[in-house]
């Protein structure tokens, strides 16, 4: 009988090591393809705190530079971000990050407003693929999935990208126990420029008013700040499109009044801050490239130093070392991407 | 809830939790609860259907067993005061009115079974021929088959006769007899268990038996391995090649000949295999479905190892009971007296076509299945009339019978054979299938099979090998498993070898199943019938 259960123990040991190897090995690695799907993983990598946390769309991880915040303001910051991130997911992910962290402000952008239901499983995938298991994780699965889409393989990543056998390269057998770092604090970093030219008006919808469950989570998102005293700053990023109707900029509006928060729509700052969508944009006035998030960063670094309980932390340790590794790295990547970009764009 | 589904392995795991943790007494009260909410989830409304069927099947089989008990009973009290005459009326009349209830009940089953399977099929059909005159259209009803229907209804009823025969003693158990109809393993595609079989170990006490369990643990899995691998996998490219028949004739007809004899097999012995070891882990035997049936090396033989509770089903309770009813014994004497040799035969003939014709509307209401039926009732006829000939032949060429090369050019003309016939499941409409079927002769283009027409069918050059990989592995189980099957051999050599074989099921499985979002996940076939 002992010898049963031991031969039963020993094999359902091998069976759980070879299905906990498999789960890394067909998870998609995100490391020369689709760097945003690895973004939501990074943060478990930093050491020391942030006072300022980004969380939100593709609108808070491509416009915003954590480097430059701490490089001229002394703030140490991060971007939660990810691909089209709904906002029960940046509800959840913000609960997630207090547990292992109080900043002193949290940045939440607004855009993911507009979204009411789930939209997409790749996208479901890029966001919630990365998180550690956890009750918030569990919580966002649940809130996230489409029809199509089983709430198990959130937890065994292996029964959805099972497929992938036929397509498995050295990547996969390179990044299975590591990543490399793709972002700068969260930032993905963009240098080329593809100036907007012709920015679609928005067409006109039938209905502008914000979804109710937008609104529960918009005031979770409150509630959860104002309980661990956080400030909680809305915004609207710079991003020509999707189009921001005025009236979804009215209801913002009102509820940051009614809810006392402060609320900032870059789309109408651009000129004070100097932006120029002919040089600073990569992809047509959808998401700022480096030039354009330093400007936007510059901006609000001062906006952040005036409004809000921030402090310079340039000199502190940990903080010190920790940025300085990651100016250098951000030098370096920034360095590489202008003479990739200069090497493929020769006339520019 | 499909087998290889999540949702039915989570609904398995606590099921089976639960029945080794109460008292072995109360087990089958569970198995009973389990089934019903198994069915629940096919819809409510199904559990009315089955449970018409249960209660009056098992009051119906009550009531013959009572009338008989009684009718013997008093039938040995006056026995004396009778005479021969007598006793033989009071007998006849005895059996008359068992007989009355069983008809009674039987035609309720299989009404209730007609009209929801084949209401739309009948109205179609007149339509078609009011079409002809001109006539108004008669509207199709809206109904919804209730899950496993054909599968109960059988079971439940040859139970019945069973009774009626004396066969078995009826359930006096309104429970026990709910548990036999609606047991789950078996509720969606059989096999048709007979109650003298099934009921020897579905209301006993199972003590935990680790080996029965790993044994019926490591058989589900292979079952889910070939449903899911092979089955699932296959599926995608007959899709595309039944889907445009036009386009895909010729060599691809063979093509699909094979494919689908493959699949088929895959998905119903794996879906046998799931419910033969799921019930082995209840402690529950339930009967074989298949012996290697593509070893056959004759149609008749082929039919006694393809499912073969439903055709032992059909030979049992009509087969038989029809050859000896007055009509067919009328027939027999008439024919016998005017042709002679194959006169005799024509009685069984005739029973064997109607056999077949009923078993061909068992799996559909469609012409397609219809001709199906005929069409192996014929192939059995016409091999059983050439046995002369075989004969001879053999006579003339003796050393042939018993080759090793003679038995497997019987096999691939069995199997090409019974696959041919088995196309008409898979194209739209009669016709179509014999023209597809012809085209392998008009328009046979054999450069599609190396010209890589093969690769844009749905699946790609590495999805074929797994097919072919996993079909592999299944003829060589099934080869090794002739005197024992494998699993039990991997446990008599060392139980490191049995459950590393159930790893890699699992691993394997996990991995090259199709299932999942990219793919749409096949119902097991024989769930519609």
């Amino acid at each position: 009988m002992k010898k049963t259960i031991g031969t039963a123990v020993l094999w359902c040991g091998i069976l759980c090591a070879a299905l906990w190897l498999l789960n890394a090995l067909f998870l998609p690695k995100y490391m020369s393809r689709v760097p945003e799907g690895a973004l939501i993983a990074e943060y478990y990598k930093e050491t020391a705190g942030h006072d300022v946390v980004f969380i939100g769309d593709c609108e808070v991880y491509e416009n915003f530079s954590p480097d430059l915040l701490w490089r001229e303001y002394g703030i140490p910051s991060y971007i939660r971000g990810s691909a089209q991130q709904l906002i029960w997911q940046s509800y959840y992910l913000m609960e997630e990050t207090l547990k292992y962290e109080t900043p002193k402000v949290v940045v939440f952008n607004v855009l993911s407003m507009k979204y009411g239901e789930p939209q997409s499983e790749a996208y479901n995938r890029l966001n919630l693929d990365g998180m550690r298991f956890s009750r918030q994780k569990l919580a966002a699965v649940r809130a996230s999935i489409t029809q199509e889409e089983s709430f198990l393989s959130y937890l065994f990543p292996l029964l959805r990208f099972h497929d992938r056998w036929g397509e498995l390269t050295g990547e996969d057998v390179t990044y299975l126990f590591h990543r490399d770092i793709v972002s700068d604090s969260g930032y993905l970093m963009n240098v080329q420029v593809r100036p907007a030219e012709d920015v679609p008006q928005g067409r006109p919808l039938a209905n502008y008013e914000f979804d109710p469950v937008c609104w529960d989570y918009l005031d979770k998102m409150a509630d959860l700040c104002q309980e661990n005293g956080v400030q909680l700053v809305l915004i609207k990023a710079p991003s020509l499109y999707p189009y921001w109707y005025d009236q979804w900029e009215e209801q913002i509006e009102a509820y940051a009044a009614q809810r006392n928060l402060p609320y900032l729509n870059f789309l109408a700052r651009t000129e004070e801050m100097g932006i120029d969508f002919s040089t600073d944009t990569y992809d047509s006035g959808l998401h700022l490239n480096l030039y354009g998030a330093e400007k936007l960063s510059r901006w609000f670094g001062d906006w952040l130093t005036q409004n809000c309980p921030v402090e310079d932390r340039r000199g502190q340790e940990p903080y010190e070392s920790v940025w300085q590794e990651k100016s250098a790295a951000y030098a370096a990547r920034k360095a590489r991407l202008e003479a990739e970009w200069s090497g493929s764009n020769p006339a520019e | 809830m499909s087998f290889a589904s999540t949702q039915f392995l989570v609904f398995f795991a606590a099921l089976f939790l639960l029945y080794y943790t109460i008292p072995q007494r109360h087990q089958w009260k569970l198995l009973l609860a389990g089934s019903l909410i198994f069915y629940w989830f096919a819809g409510w409304w199904c559990l009315i259907y089955i449970g018409v069927t249960t209660v009056t099947v098992c009051l119906t089989a009550r009531k013959i067993d009572s009338l008989a008990q009684a009718q013997e009973a008093w039938f040995q009290a006056h026995r004396d005061t009778l005479s021969k005459e007598e006793r033989k009326a009071q007998k006849a009349r005895d059996k008359s009115l068992r007989f009355r209830w069983l008809l009674a009940c039987l035609l309720l089953n299989f009404g209730i079974l007609a009209v929801v399977k084949y209401t739309n099929f009948v109205l179609g059909n007149v339509n078609a021929v009011l079409a002809l005159f001109g006539s108004g259209q008669l509207p199709a009803v809206s109904m919804v088959l209730p899950m496993g229907i054909s599968f109960y209804t059988f079971q439940t009823t040859g139970y019945l006769i069973d009774v009626y025969w004396r066969k078995v003693p009826a359930q006096r158990s309104l429970g026990k007899f709910a548990l036999f109809a609606t047991f789950f393993p078996q509720l969606i595609q059989g096999p048709i268990s007979r109650y003298g079989d099934l009921s020897r170990t579905l209301y006993g006490e199972h003590p935990w038996n680790a080996q029965q369990i790993a044994m019926g643990a490591e058989r589900v899995l292979w079952g889910l391995a070939k449903k899911l691998i092979v089955a699932d996998r296959l599926a995608i490219p007959l899709r595309t090649l039944v889907s445009s028949p036009e386009e895909y004739s010729g060599v691809y007809v063979l093509a699909v000949i094979f494919l689908y004899a493959v699949q088929l097999y895959a998905d119903f012995t794996g879906g046998i295999d799931i419910t033969i070891g799921a019930a082995q882990m209840l402690g529950v035997q339930v009967t074989e479905n298949f012996v290697r049936p593509f070893f056959s090396k004759n149609a008749a033989e082929y039919w006694r190892r393809w499912h073969i509770t439903m055709g032992t089903w059909f030979r049992d309770y009509l087969f038989y009971p029809m050859s000896v009813s007055k009509p067919i014994l009328k027939l027999h004497q008439r024919c016998r007296n005017r042709f002679g040799r194959f006169g005799k035969h024509v009685s069984v003939h005739t029973c064997s076509l109607i056999l077949w014709f009923v078993t061909g509307v068992w799996h559909g209401a469609s012409w397609n299945f219809i001709v199906w039926g005929l069409l192996n009732g014929i192939v059995i006829i016409v091999s059983q009339e050439m046995e002369p000939l075989y004969d001879k032949f053999h006579a003339r060429f003796p050393s042939l019978k018993g080759s090793w090369g003679w038995d497997l050019v019987q096999v691939l003309r069995t199997f090409w054979l019974m696959g041919a016939i088995r196309v008409l499941d898979v194209y739209r409409d009669v016709p179509l299938t014999f023209r597809q079927l012809g085209s392998v002769v008009t328009g046979f283009r054999p450069q599609v099979l190396w010209d890589g027409s093969f690769l844009e069918l749905g699946i790609g050059a590495g999805d074929w090998l797994v097919a072919a990989a996993g079909g592999g592995a299944m003829l060589v189980c099934s080869l090794l498993g002739r005197r024992k099957p494998v699993r039990e051999r991997l446990l008599d050599h060392s139980p490191h070898l049995a459950w590393g074989g159930c790893v890699l099921l699992v691993l394997l499985t996990l991995i090259f199943g199709v299932y999942g979002i990219g793919f749409d996940a096949t119902q097991f076939i024989y769930n519609q019938f």
